[in-house]
């Protein structure tokens, strides 16, 4: 057992209102630099939706993440063999069209502009090139268009949908959309960092952190095909790839990441993981169907006393241990197991997990009255609008199973707070959804308290990074004490 | 008159290839240190992916084989000398060389022309790239041209450019064997001078870090901050 600490995360996605905060507050604290303007290192996208870059799991297109050929698992379109050849020209790499040309307004026309018959306007213009341009798509381009025969029908994660439950899906009186907030996953088994030439990608040992170091990177381009999700970028001014860097220096001052403090629906739940280094390999090559319960095996219990003493063997400081006793997100996707990772089939081991959003509420008819209880007390789940299929495309590794059974308990646990404080289901009732949902009352309480009640701390647990401690390590403070603490810092510099 | 034929072939020829390796060594050397965020292909591909492949492709696949057959002939110019003893042999090897020129010259327009008419390459475009640009062609045009008009230049290379370079190398430039060479050869090789001087300050670096140790490498890397031994 090699035990190492993650900073994992949850999102929950039947809280999130897509407003986009997430995206604002990573934007203007990261990417408003010149080359990364067109960059979302945080993005939300409407489900169903072609997302950003569009359509970006379309594998066969992009070729991102690890497949299984033989027996063991390979990248895509960017392993050893296929690197070497195609350095010179990515065959699989997205183009600035696969995004969107990035642009602001014209707005001193306003004040310059002659005087004439009509009042002037604001001409958009390219942030590349500071020419005008036809704006053809942009951030968000499919926000919200949950119905939309462009955007949402275009949908890869639709594939797998019979004709019919196509067509209910997109039935007018059916249409259904929910959000789904994107940053970078953290991998355990990173295809961004596995397919860099430079080995300028590397994941942190401390808390599993991936970043690109800026002075290897030499635009070789291949992590931003490897990635399946699209969040390796390429900085086109400085010619280097930039990527969601989970604000590590507020992480390491224990404040949570911008996206995360900033979230207005609370969906984000921070919180460090251990898991079992030694086993990655042998998780990322188990057959698709065993993939979401390999990766959940790969978190260890870190009240265990042998996973303690493991942990502390592998110099994992105390306080970290602790505060992955504390993480909200070993709950979700341990003990309760209502969080699930997205594209587990890509087997890049994500730490990003989602809690499935659930559907708007489907009523009953009998005779002449809409009724919400049935014989069947889960039948919202099973002919809800967006078909089990679409979502366990998206967080059950094709199967559904997985899926339903997260929905199953957040629904038991709705129903058991109904009879608690509206009183319109008996407690029978609830019990028998708690029991039918694998929920025990103590469960159910805890599911509630965290997805409802959950202030700032227990949403975001963040180990100490004692960083005091790994600076003395690498530089001795007494070598060091009078020459550092005023100077410069240079900015990054394109090429010469 | 002679004279001065004489010292310009001197400078052109003796001093100017110590020059052009002085700069090359030093600038790139100091600039890695000082500046390795500046070390890096600086790709165009993300703004522009058609036309990219038509440029890129056969530049750099004619540029490396063409390379290495100046290599090949400054390394072992009697192993060439012998290959070419039989004419089969001979014309196998320089089609093949002026195949591969020419590979690197319709490359390079491409990528010239790309740069040119795509307005969202011009703006990544510095003038060291043109400056690169300009002496790339000339180098390459003039090398296609010595390829067609000065027949078997696999043989007189071996047998007179190589002694030549060697002359360099040992640091007793002996400048008689190009002083007689046709005036495209010559510019040839003061051009390469000029590209090599000029290489460190221009994307040509990223040559210099080819990401040789990637092929056996493990695919993941891990970094602490704590060094191992800390670690237990």
């Amino acid at each position: 057992m090699n035990v190492r600490s993650q900073i994992s995360m949850v999102f929950h996605l039947d809280k999130c209102i897509g407003c986009h905060t997430c995206s604002v507050a990573c934007k203007n604290v990261w990417t408003d630099r010149k080359g990364t303007d067109y960059m979302w290192w945080n993005n939300v996208e409407t489900k169903p939706g072609t997302g950003f870059p569009t359509r970006w799991e379309d594998q066969e297109k992009y070729k991102g993440g690890w497949e299984k050929k033989h027996d063991y698992i390979q990248l895509r379109c960017t392993d050893k063999k296929r690197i070497v050849p195609n350095i010179f020209h990515n065959p699989h790499m997205p183009s600035m069209d696969d995004y969107y040309e990035p642009w602001t307004y014209d707005y001193q026309h306003l004040f310059t502009a002659p005087e004439g018959p009509d009042q002037p306007t604001a001409m958009p213009i390219s942030k590349v090139t500071g020419e005008h341009i036809d704006i053809e798509a942009g951030p968000n381009w499919d926000d919200d268009l949950g119905g939309s025969p462009i955007y949402a029908e275009n949908d890869p994660n639709l594939d797998g949908l019979s004709d019919e439950q196509r067509q209910q899906m997109f039935a007018i009186e059916r249409l259904v959309m929910f959000y789904f907030p994107r940053i970078c996953n953290h991998c355990l088994n990173p295809a961004c960092v596995a397919s860099c030439p430079s080995g300028a990608l590397y994941k942190r040992g401390e808390d599993g952190i991936v970043l690109v170091d800026q002075k290897k990177c030499r635009a070789w381009r291949s992590c931003v095909s490897a990635c399946p999700y699209k969040k390796t970028y390429f900085n086109w001014f400085t010619g280097k790839s930039e990527k969601c860097i989970l604000c590590f220096p507020r992480i390491e001052t224990g404040q949570a990441p911008a996206c995360f403090h900033s979230c207005v629906g609370r969906i984000r739940y921070l919180g460090v993981l251990l898991y079992d280094a030694d086993r990655i390999e042998e998780v990322a090559n188990l057959p698709d169907e065993e993939l979401i319960e390999g990766h959940r095996s790969l978190v260890l219990d870190p009240r265990q006393p042998d996973v303690i003493a493991a942990a502390q063997r592998n110099g994992i400081h105390d306080s970290v241990i602790e505060s992955a006793q504390d993480s909200p997100v070993y709950k979700f996707v341990k003990d309760w197991r209502i969080a699930l990772p997205p594209h587990i089939e890509y087997r890049t081991m994500p730490m990003l997990y989602y809690v499935p959003p659930m559907s708007p509420v489907m009523s009953v008819r009998t005779e002449k009255t809409l009724d919400n209880i049935s014989d069947n007390l889960f039948h919202d789940i099973e002919q809800a609008r967006v078909p089990m299929k679409f979502l366990a495309s998206l967080f059950g590794g094709g199967h559904e199973a997985k899926v339903v059974y997260a929905l199953k308990k957040q629904m038991a646990v709705r129903w058991y707070r109904r009879a608690l404080t509206v009183g319109d289901v008996t407690q029978d009732v609830a019990d028998q959804m708690l029991r039918e949902a694998d929920c025990t009352l103590e469960e159910a309480e805890a599911i509630y308290r965290l997805t409802s009640l959950c202030t700032f701390e227990e949403r975001f647990v963040i180990p100490p990074a004692h960083r005091e401690e790994a600076i003395e390590m690498m530089e001795d403070p007494h070598e060091n004490r009078e020459s550092v603490g005023f100077g410069f810092l240079s900015g990054p510099r394109r090429g010469l | 008159m002679g004279n001065t034929h004489n010292y310009l072939d001197q400078l052109l020829f003796g001093v100017a290839p110590y020059l052009a390796l002085a700069l090359f060594f030093l600038v790139t050397i100091q600039r890695y240190r000082a500046q390795a965020f500046t070390y890096s292909s600086l790709s165009s591909q993300f703004l522009e992916n058609e036309r990219h492949f038509w440029g890129m492709v056969p530049l750099h696949y004619g540029i490396l084989v063409v390379i290495a057959g100046h290599f090949v002939a400054f390394l072992f110019p009697r192993t060439v000398l012998a290959w070419n003893g039989h004419p089969v042999r001979l014309y196998i090897l320089e089609i093949s060389a002026l195949i591969f020129g020419l590979l690197t010259l319709l490359g390079l327009m491409s990528t010239l022309v790309r740069r040119l008419t795509y307005s969202k390459v011009r703006t990544v475009t510095s003038i060291s790239d043109i400056i690169l640009h300009v002496l790339l062609l000339i180098q390459v045009v003039s090398g296609v041209y010595v390829a067609v008009t000065c027949s078997w230049g696999s043989s007189w290379f071996a047998a007179s450019a190589t002694p030549y370079l060697w002359s360099i190398v040992m640091l007793d430039p002996d400048i008689s064997y190009v002083i007689a060479m046709p005036f495209a050869v010559k510019l040839h090789i003061v051009n390469a001078c000029l590209v090599i001087g000029f290489f460190p300050f221009t994307r040509l670096v990223h040559v210099l870090v080819i990401p040789n140790p990637y092929l056996w490498r493990k695919p993941q890397v891990v970094r602490w901050n704590r060094s191992p031994e800390a670690r237990n």
